[in-house]
């Protein structure tokens, strides 16, 4: 800490230059400058390929593959929309992943919610080993098991299933859940608790009746999280699964064929990506406070 | 009641840690006895039988598992040195207070939403040689003197992907970083500025050393991520042998060429090299601690 003398001296040192940049308005707008321009640089790299997927997808056929290129469509149409949502496959995958998504969001909310009550409200012995395991289970590589998980799914006659995705998918999505659930768990007052023990209420009536609609909010957010992971997840799919039908919209997207065979359908498929991201943008948008904790916890807490 | 609650602790964890043990646990360890035989998928051309370290030696001398192991590594050391210098840019300015910074960090959230499948097929799109927005935007800027064939050519393929890969998680790291810069006391700063210390110094001063936490995790989680890459190299370029990675190698040697041990050999060696790399930070972090 400086003295009272120190600090008068260094407030009178800026020079006139200076004090014209900060004391007129054109002044502090030159100064500000650089800062905005940065701002905005920032800004249109993280937008401008999602604009681009959306005017390529509203985009004619017959405009997108022309030069030089239009920076917005100067016919919109809706073609692109309608072709995609009309292609089986494409229809067949948007139903698969809101299955496999869904069914593995459910069920990771449900164990992990239980086990975080244990591991966040109860203190026992091998609690902080169980912590570690789900911790380390989260960064854990999904293609070191591919070798076993293709030869059980195989011997279970899982292939080609969207089981095959549900039961594969629990290894990234419960851990995460156990370990994010866990720190909103921890971070619940405990008087709530005691009351309803001193009224007589056994730690299961505890569980649902009193702490489970406390972490609702936490809930939702890392159900939005493992939903995501799933419904993006592309290695198992590709892996395990093989008629078109069976498909997941991942598997969809990177396999789109057009009618005429020989150029790729651009058009068709920014409109089916635009169709698979719109949702998550959204909820993403929408939650977006309680996602940043999420994830922040999930990663840093660490 | 403390016996009762260590009791009922572990009744409740019994359901996630039975899954746990089914789909990750076992499969480890079954991937790794797998590993040490010669197991093919279509069973019946040869009985499976236990070879020892044969397939370890094999890929010792596997100059594709070499030339995909080193694939990945280029590519980990690209990704995770831009998105960090970035990411850390970024953070940096989202951290100080202008009209607009919740928007700001709405539109950062909008590539981290973007599944990676997605994100690479728009990128590939956008790097069409002849249709694609890079090219026109660059010819018309003159950056570029002609059209470039970003994805076939093998000198700019490696670029190319690691540009969706940068793009995609840079935001992601600018959050991390963010909320590691927002629990710096602000009065630090304001010392600073009456000791009458620049910018430049507060940052290498007050700003680096206390955000050491934030950023080693940061560190590790991306690292290990882009060690696994599978997703935008497949989607950009399918099994191409010049831009395997390992994660590629390992899935096409199982799924596409059916050498179940081979495959288990190779993924447990990305799962030793990864590891490895978790030692060497880890090491690190504790040596810069003392």
């Amino acid at each position: 800490m400086s003295t009272v003398a120190e600090a008068t001296r260094t407030v009178e040192r800026p020079v006139s230059r200076g004090r014209w940049l900060r004391r007129t308005p054109l002044g502090r707008f030159i100064t500000k400058l650089p800062f905005w321009l940065l701002i905005a640089a920032i800004f249109i790299y993280a937008i401008f390929p999602f604009y681009w997927a959306i005017r390529s997808a509203f985009t004619p056929e017959g405009e997108l593959f022309r030069t030089p290129v239009d920076y917005f469509p100067k016919h919109p149409t809706l073609a692109n929309f309608r072709e995609a949502l009309s292609t089986p496959t494409f229809q067949h995958a948007l139903i698969n992943s809101t299955i496999v998504a869904g069914s593995v969001t459910l069920i990771s909310l449900a164990i992990g919610s239980i086990a975080a009550y244990a591991l966040g409200r109860f203190r026992f012995r091998g609690r902080s080993a169980v912590l570690y395991l789900m911790l380390s289970m989260t960064i854990f590589p999904q293609i070191a098991i591919l070798g076993a998980l293709y030869t059980m799914i195989t011997r279970f006659h899982l292939y080609d299933s969207l089981l095959a995705l549900i039961f594969s998918y629990m290894i990234f999505t419960l851990p995460f859940t156990v370990w994010v659930l866990t720190s909103f768990m921890r971070g619940l007052p405990g008087d709530l608790e005691e009351a309803a023990y001193v009224d007589g209420a056994t730690p299961l009536q505890v569980f649902y009746k009193v702490l489970l609609p406390l972490i609702a909010p936490g809930l939702v957010t890392t159900g939005l999280l493992a939903f995501i992971a799933a419904w993006n997840e592309y290695l198992y799919a590709l892996s395990f699964i093989q008629t078109p039908n069976k498909y997941t919209v991942t598997l969809a997207i990177t396999t789109f064929q057009g009618k005429s065979g020989f150029q790729q359908p651009w058009g068709q498929i920014m409109a089916a990506t635009v169709i698979v991201t719109l949702p998550l943008i959204i909820a993403t948008l929408v939650l977006q406070r309680r996602i940043l904790a999420g994830l922040t916890a999930g990663a840093v807490k660490g | 009641m403390q016996r009762r609650q260590t009791r009922l602790g572990w009744l409740l964890l019994l359901p996630a840690l039975a899954v746990v043990a089914f789909v990750a646990i076992y499969p480890l360890g079954k991937t790794v006895y797998q590993s040490f035989t010669n197991q093919e998928f279509l069973a019946g051309i040869e009985p499976t039988k236990w070879v020892g370290l044969q397939n370890y030696r094999d890929l010792w001398h596997d100059t594709i598992f070499r030339q995909s192991v080193w694939e990945t590594v280029k590519f980990t050391l690209i990704t995770v040195s831009f998105e960090f210098v970035l990411g850390m840019i970024i953070a940096l300015v989202v951290n100080s207070n202008f009209k607009g910074r919740g928007a700001m960090r709405a539109a950062m959230l909008v590539p981290w939403a973007i599944p990676t499948v997605v994100a690479a097929q728009m990128w590939k799109w956008m790097f069409d040689d002849v249709f694609g927005v890079i090219n026109d935007a660059g010819v018309r800027l003159h950056i570029l003197h002609h059209s470039v064939a970003w994805i076939s050519q093998p000198s700019t393929a490696l670029a190319a992907v690691s540009a969706v890969d940068i793009w995609k998680t840079t935001p992601f790291v600018a959050l991390l970083l963010l909320a590691g810069l927002q629990v710096i006391p602000r009065d630090l700063y304001e010392a600073a500025d009456v000791d009458g210390a620049s910018k430049w110094q507060q940052f290498w001063r007050i700003t680096l050393p206390l955000l050491r936490p934030a950023i080693l995790v940061t560190l590790i989680f991306r690292t290990l991520d882009a060690l696994r890459v599978f997703d935008v190299f497949y989607v950009f370029y399918g099994n191409r042998p010049d831009t395997q990675t390992m994660a590629i190698y390992a899935q096409s040697t199982i799924v596409s060429d059916g050498h179940v041990g081979y495959g288990s050999a190779v993924s447990v060696a990305i799962f030793l090299i990864i590891g490895l790399f978790v030692v060497i930070y880890v090491t690190f972090m504790r040596v810069t601690e003392e």
